[in-house]
């Protein structure tokens, strides 16, 4: 914020920046063969929905768009917070596609003056062979056009797994940009796709 | 695109730019007038003036959370506070605060600290108690946007005058009582010191009144801010018109058995005197708050897609 702003409380709000998505695919390609982690084929964007008419016409709108592709639907869930998520299911295999779906999700939004309410995308990986019930997300902050790794402790409430985190950090860290600032990696607990 | 949106308030932002200026103003009268009646005291009550105010700006934060009694909590004591502020920071993209709870029954929040990284965020639990996520979210960022629009600096340079003046009135009154005003000093300091005094008291009337006017549009602004970032205007003012309601029924339980007396005053203790004591209020009436959040929220649903 410049100092005028500053000096009258004028905050604006921050755009975010979607391109570092495409990264995505590559770094799944590194992920796998650093940790054994494979995508689930499940991805899930969330934002805050404003109130009022203008807002629920655009969420419907991106239903729909998403819903054209023959495919199965994407899934609107809100949270406790109430943010709510639009989960978007693909082929394990398929996950520029996904990638895709995403960025259409966002860039919808966004074109339509909503980019401030965007709060996150992510996308689900699960764990090698035996240890398939271990779960990890890769997060993308837009408001910082950076990603960072969130994995939950299998079985247990609200713990999070942070040596995997870090070693995920190490993989994948020449492929995508990595949230510096190691308080910003917030937890998504149970959220969709992951 | 709906840009727009985001325009921002020009009422609001001249009304408060008016208001600087003449604290401003106010100031440079003051420190000539002061500095023309008395030019050997000034120096030395600017520096011990200049030294508080450093004092306050530095430790704000831990001040407010001493005098709050406030406590920081890490996000495994309090998972779903952590969780808004989590979710607002990285919305509005800033560094996540401190977080802490006051352990009070009245409904409250602030924030404070002089920059973003020593911010520090604290609710009560009575706060807690009464609202749900949604309006809760609505309150911390109200909050976290003081921080954003660095409230702290702001405000502090703007009492700067009001605690100098009052610095003065002390120092005159002190040296007033003890020397000035014996015989065997000569007449004019005594006279000298009475002017200091005045103009003192004067000055810090003014600047009381317009920090005063000074604070209620900031809290306007960090409404907005709050509103626009969440976009939940309506959920912030639920959450305005809960602790309010809270808050006023807190007091009137002693004010009850005065008010049979009512009768005998020329103006009711409760209702009367509105327009006087909206001069010296620190936040904008519920009714100008709530009025502002309702234009935001039709706004809102009326534009876009």
């Amino acid at each position: 914020m410049g100092f005028l702003d500053v000096l009258l409380g004028r905050s604006k709000p921050v755009k975010p920046d979607l391109d570092r998505l495409f990264a995505l695919p590559t770094a799944a390609v590194t992920l796998e063969a650093a940790t054994g982690f494979t995508p689930t084929g499940l991805g899930s964007v969330c934002f805050r929905a404003v109130e009022g008419g203008a807002f629920a016409r655009l969420q419907r709108d991106i239903r729909e768009l998403l819903d054209a592709d023959e495919g199965p639907e994407v899934e609107l869930s809100t949270d406790a917070y109430g943010y709510t998520w639009l989960l978007a299911r693909h082929d394990p295999g398929d996950l520029s596609g996904l990638v895709t779906d995403l960025h259409a999700v966002n860039a919808t939004l966004e074109s339509n003056g909503f980019g401030p309410h965007l709060l996150c995308s992510l996308i689900g990986f699960r764990g090698p062979g035996d240890e398939d019930d271990r779960r990890l997300a890769l997060v993308y902050l837009y408001k910082r056009g950076t990603f960072f790794p969130f994995a939950p402790l299998p079985g247990r409430t609200e713990a999070r797994d942070n040596a995997l985190e870090l070693q995920v950090r190490g993989a994948v860290g020449a492929d995508l940009p990595i949230e510096p600032d190691l308080s910003r990696w917030f937890p998504v607990w149970g959220a969709p796709g992951l | 695109m709906a840009r727009t949106r985001y325009a921002p308030d020009r009422g609001l932002t001249s009304r408060m730019l008016v208001t600087m200026f003449l604290l401003g103003l106010v100031y440079v009268a003051f420190v000539t007038a002061f500095f023309v009646i008395a030019p050997k005291l000034g120096p030395a009550v600017l520096v011990i003036a200049a030294g508080l105010l450093l004092a306050q700006y530095f430790f704000s934060d831990r001040l407010a959370l001493f005098a709050m009694h406030g406590r920081e909590v890490s996000p495994e004591e309090a998972p779903e506070l952590h969780g808004v502020v989590d979710r607002i920071s990285a919305m509005a993209n800033v560094p996540k605060p401190r977080v802490a709870i006051a352990d009070t029954d009245v409904p409250n929040a602030f924030a404070t600290g002089r920059n973003q990284r020593r911010a520090v965020v604290c609710v009560t639990t009575g706060l807690l108690r009464r609202l749900d996520p949604v309006e809760l979210e609505g309150v911390l960022a109200h909050e976290m946007s003081h921080v954003a629009h660095r409230d702290v600096a702001v405000m502090t340079v703007a009492s700067f005058l009001g605690v100098v003046a009052g610095l003065l009135t002390r120092f005159g009154l002190q040296f007033g009582l003890f020397g000035g005003f014996s015989r065997n000093r000569d007449q004019n300091t005594g006279l000298v010191l009475l002017a200091v005094i005045a103009v003192s008291a004067l000055a810090y009337a003014i600047s009381f009144l317009l920090t005063r006017a000074l604070s209620r549009y900031r809290e306007l602004s960090a409404d907005r801010a709050a509103a626009l970032l969440t976009g939940r205007p309506s959920a912030l003012a639920g959450a305005l018109v809960k602790i309010s309601g809270d808050m006023a029924r807190i007091p009137t339980r002693d004010l009850r058995a005065a008010e049979p007396f009512n009768a005998f005053f020329f103006a009711p203790a409760l209702s009367g005197g509105l327009s006087f004591s909206a001069l010296f209020a620190t936040h904008p009436s519920l009714e100008r708050r709530l009025a502002q959040l309702q234009e935001i929220s039709a706004r809102l649903s009326r534009e876009g897609a």
